[in-house]
């Protein structure tokens, strides 16, 4: 039988076809199951959570209509945490972008010694465990005997320790500076990947006509790296939303709400309140989750429009 | 050597000694966390800058990391759930991405649009209806409910990995066992599962990673339960606690972060390609 002729038989309808129809929903199963209970219906259903007035401890809430959205956008706080939320993305993303990818030039270079170990160091923060590393950095910054104050004292740039998680002004800064540390290195990687898809000979060539090491860069590199800037750029946007464990662990969204990011107002209400108001908290939690689509659009029609997404997935 | 080959060279010397001193600041939060474990309480704050301890090692912080403040349970809680969460993620994502890659089935499109579109859905929006619904379930306070949560959202990255790479395989393969009489299973099992090992590696480990250093999820299904507790969830309970205990904190820590440091050792190559399969994609 020529392939063609199994193609067909493979093709036609009959008792192997439906039998392979029922193994194809049997392969399904598991992710339908399980990612309808857990991704597709808790989104919905915290829409429909954010219309209820509900407390948490009776088994369901009372319909409000609109209540906790009014509610919520005439909350301080509410405004408070979106605006962290957005200072962090400002504060963090772009020294996080511009840091990293002159390290991969630097570190895709094959005249560079040593790359491999360099950026095995530089990635290793990233697989560290966030809440962790956010209760060790409370000591790492402690105004007593943290190492942070007792090199500033050391140096005399300071004489009495400075509180950067205990002071409004300094905490978020703080925060921002650990996780750049923290996630440096997977933006690294991003980088690195996308220079490895410019092949060496264009840089050769290059050298040959006699151009130099900056218009290589200008005219070779930057052209052809701009459209995965794009998607580096929105993923490093993306995950920058999700400091949850980093500012739970090393202030928990204080002093005085200084870093409450959306996250945290979210589980405060949900879940660190003597009367938890669930349908308060969903509220929020659904003007974040649009948050969030609006930024995964902007990552589509990027990815679209620089025209990287001519594969599969994202 | 010319000295011309040397003085090109020298510039990447340079840049070489500039990265080195950025690393060595990079690991020092863990160098000093090791120090700080194998410190006594006054020496931590007596010297606050010397990474050697000035009254000698002591190993017995360990052993209260381990013992009084609960460790040892809270590490192999992690390890079970972890592991427990993996399977489940790898065994769901080869098989979707086994039927998703290879047959043009009904609805198709529309199932990858729906996992690509809530692929960002974040762990905030979530995981008040997921609470509730273990509760109704009976499972919070259980790590049945922990493994389910973790493992049952999200983790398309994994789905779409396999799906590529199994459109990638050519159809011949599959027809000339299905000539030989091999049926769905076993042309699944015997020959393209084992095909796919390199993306099972890529799965696992950013599973594993994801899983192990998850926080969100194993709080909120842990806050009435210390006895299942993870490590990064013990963490904070055991600073809250003894909060002027930083060789305590610092051995816990090391505790915590020792097995997931060495994966990543070992599997580097398969982590960088799984990030990079991120952006190339």
């Amino acid at each position: 039988m020529s392939t063609r002729a199994v193609r067909q038989r493979l093709a036609r309808p009959g008792a192997r076809h439906n039998r392979a129809g029922f193994w194809v929903l049997v392969f399904l199963a598991p992710t339908v199951l399980l990612y309808g209970a857990y991704t597709l219906y808790p989104t919905v259903a915290s829409v429909w959570y954010s219309l209820l007035d509900w407390n948490g401890f009776d088994r369901a809430g009372t319909f409000s209509g609109l209540e906790n959205y009014r509610d919520l956008f005439a909350d301080e706080l509410f405004w408070n945490s979106f605006k962290i939320t957005l200072l962090f993305i400002i504060a963090s993303v772009p020294i996080q972008l511009v840091s990293s990818l002159l390290i991969a030039m630097l570190l895709n270079s094959p005249k560079m010694p040593f790359s491999n170990l360099f950026r095995t160091a530089l990635f290793l923060p990233v697989v560290t465990t966030s809440a962790i590393v956010g209760v060790v950095m409370q000591f790492v910054f402690d105004p007593t005997a943290g190492p942070v104050n007792g090199l500033l004292r050391a140096l005399g740039i300071v004489d009495q320790g400075v509180a950067f998680l205990g002071s409004a002004d300094t905490a978020l800064w703080t925060i921002v500076a650990v996780y750049v540390w923290k996630w440096f290195g997977i933006t690294l990687i991003y980088w690195l990947a996308a220079l490895q898809t410019i092949p060496a000979e264009l840089y050769e060539a290059a050298r040959t006509d006699g151009a130099s090491a900056f218009q290589s860069l200008r005219h070779i590199t930057w052209p052809l790296l701009t459209k995965f800037a794009v998607v580096i750029a929105l993923l490093t946007i993306e995950a920058s939303l999700h400091v949850f464990d980093l500012v739970l662990t090393m202030t928990n969204g204080g002093p005085f709400y200084a870093t409450e990011v959306l996250e945290i107002f979210v589980y405060r209400w949900a879940f660190d309140s003597p009367v938890p108001r669930l349908g308060y908290a969903s509220a929020a939690a659904v003007a974040f989750g649009l948050f969030v689509a609006v930024i995964a659009a902007l990552q589509l029609i990027g990815t679209r429009r620089s025209g990287t997404g001519q594969g599969r997935g994202i | 050597m010319t000295p011309g080959y040397i003085l090109s060279r020298l510039p990447w010397w340079g840049a070489a000694i500039f990265l080195a001193v950025a690393c060595c600041l990079w690991i020092y939060p863990f160098v000093w966390m090791v120090a700080v474990s194998l410190k006594s309480s006054t020496a931590v704050f007596a010297d606050a800058l010397s990474l050697i301890p000035s009254d000698g090692f002591h190993p017995e912080n360990y052993d209260r990391a381990w013992t009084t403040a609960n460790f040892g349970t809270y590490l192999l809680n992690t390890v079970v759930i972890t592991v427990a969460s993996v399977a489940l993620v790898v065994a769901r994502s080869c098989l979707a991405g086994y039927v998703i890659g290879v047959y043009r089935f009904r609805g198709r499109k529309v199932l990858m649009g729906i996992l690509v579109a809530s692929i960002f859905a974040p762990t905030g929006l979530t995981i008040i209806p997921i609470v509730q619904m273990s509760q109704q379930l009976g499972v919070t306070n259980t790590r049945l409910g922990m493994v389910l949560a973790l493992a049952g959202g999200g983790h398309i990255l994994g789905t779409l990995l396999y799906a590529g790479y199994f459109e990638t395989l050519p159809s011949e393969l599959r027809e000339a066992a299905v000539l030989d009489g091999a049926g769905f299973m076993t042309v699944f099992l015997r020959i393209m599962l084992p095909l796919a090992n390199p993306v099972t590696a890529t799965v696992t480990v950013l599973a594993f990673l994801a899983n192990w250093n998850a926080f969100f999820v194993p709080l909120v299904f842990s806050l009435n339960a210390p006895s299942i507790r993870t490590v990064s969830v013990g963490m904070i309970s055991f600073i809250g606690q003894y909060s002027t205990d930083w060789p305590g904190m610092a051995a816990a820590a090391v505790i915590s972060l020792v097995p997931i440091v060495a994966l990543f050792i070992g599997m580097q190559r398969y982590l960088v390609d799984g990030v990079a399969g991120a952006v190339k994609s």
